[in-house]
């Protein structure tokens, strides 16, 4: 039965509060236009910024009058998500953190709640406490919310970010009539190096290339993870019939190898590209002359 | 892989001599019981006439497991035994993969790109890798 009477109690209220968000939607979109988060927002003009309160207030009073105060998914939300994301976003651009964002949709509260105790001074005590509760929760919600769709638009852009990496970074070039290679740009992952292992493989195939460089110039550190997908690559590209080259190791990156104890000793490894392109190319019988003078060199 | 009917033995692996070297041209899926009878035929091939090098082309295999990769290492070290090189010729990049990632890098297997190269690796006549006497560089 106690219960019950909360339950309705709290409807109520939440009616309450949506009639007073409903009847005093001008006065609180005007003081919020004053404050931090719509004012550096809308900095060309204070009548979009009033405007956009506007929006907010609305949204509010639907999702009170409709008795979810506390639901983040509440139907009200779902038309002012799209404007609270761009305004989040466009605070995040300006350099402010998730928690000063958070502050700044707090410090909406006060100019709210001073309206509603005004308004209800001559309602029973126990009613204007009952709407200040459902107000600071709604608030509460309408905090979230933006924190929400801040976070998911900035997860959005991390995931396609990753995606392009995957895309991108992986080109398999071809340097002569039976030489492939893949210049290696930045840390290699377990997901990255799946990559490089097949588009490398399947450019062995098509280019019938006899010889594949892995060049790791690019490769910031090399630890035993790395180094056993480079092991792995080149296992592979040899059961192909593919002989693998990796180049561009860098001398603190052989240090670290040596120290970590991987034994690379049956892997050919160069100094730099054009050192393994050299070893390919004398493999398969090929020398490069320098016209001016009449001796073939090997490089 | 086993086979899903009891007793298929439909899939018989043709041995052709060519020269002084056989070629085996596997196809499709291989069972582990058409595995076993081709290592039989070729060994019983090498023994009975005088190859030197044995060319598993298997560029028409898409799937392998464990067991054939066993098969071709015991080929080879069956072959070797018996005075003949063996060259696996023609890999798919997804089976080469799937080797690796069972840890099955057959160090001792000798490997060709294609059919042709692994003829040419094993001809008497050929160079395949040219080593010039004046510049030797060691891999």
């Amino acid at each position: 039965m106690a219960d019950h009477q909360t339950a309705v109690h709290q409807e109520s209220s939440a009616q309450e509060v949506g009639d007073f968000l409903r009847r005093r939607r001008e006065q609180i979109a005007q003081r919020w236009a004053d404050e931090a988060l719509f004012r550096t927002v809308f900095t060309v003009s204070r009548d979009e910024a009033v405007e956009a309160g506007r929006a907010v207030v609305e949204a509010l009073a639907a999702v009170a009058v409709a008795g979810r105060v506390e639901d983040l998914g509440a139907a009200g939300f779902a038309t002012v998500r799209d404007q609270l994301g761009r305004m989040a976003a466009s605070r995040a651009r300006t350099g402010a953190t998730s928690a000063r964002i958070a502050d700044e949709v707090a410090a909406l509260r006060p100019a709210a709640s001073e309206l509603l105790s005004a308004d209800l001074a001559d309602s029973p005590r126990e009613l204007a406490e009952e709407c200040a509760v459902t107000l600071t929760a709604l608030l509460g919600t309408l905090r979230l919310v933006v924190l929400e769709t801040a976070l998911s638009a900035g997860q959005e852009l991390i995931d396609r970010q990753r995606l392009q990496l995957l895309e991108v970074a992986t080109p398999v070039i071809k340097l002569w009539t039976g030489v492939v290679a893949v210049p290696l740009i930045g840390t290699l992952d377990s997901a990255r190096s799946q990559v490089v292992m097949e588009s490398l493989l399947d450019a062995v195939v098509s280019q019938q290339a006899r010889f594949a460089i892995l060049d790791i110039t690019g490769v910031p550190t090399v630890d035993s993870l790395v180094a056993q997908h480079l092991m792995k690559t080149v296992a592979a590209a040899r059961l192909m019939g593919a002989e693998c080259i990796v180049s561009g190791i860098r001398p603190a990156i052989a240090q670290t190898i040596v120290h970590l104890g991987i034994d690379l000793g049956t892997v050919v490894t160069r100094a730099s590209l054009a050192d393994a392109l050299a070893y390919a190319l004398h493999r398969q019988g090929i020398a490069v002359v320098d016209q001016d003078r009449s001796g073939p060199s090997a490089r | 892989m086993s086979a899903p009917i009891a007793g298929s033995s439909g899939t018989q692996v043709p041995v052709l001599k060519l020269g002084t070297v056989l070629l085996v041209t596997l196809q499709g899926d291989l069972y582990d019981e058409a595995a076993e009878q081709l290592q039989r035929n070729i060994g019983e091939a090498i023994a009975a006439s005088s190859v030197t090098g044995v060319v598993i082309d298997i560029s028409g295999v898409e799937i392998v497991d464990s067991f054939l990769g066993r098969v071709f290492a015991e080929v080879a070290a069956h072959a070797k035994l018996l005075a003949a090189q063996t060259v696996v010729a023609g890999m798919r990049p997804a089976v080469a993969i799937t080797l690796v990632e069972l840890g099955l890098t057959l160090p001792g297997l000798r490997t060709a790109l294609n059919a042709e190269e692994a003829m040419r690796l094993l001809s008497p006549a050929s160079t395949p890798l040219h080593h010039s006497p004046a510049r030797q560089e060691s891999p």
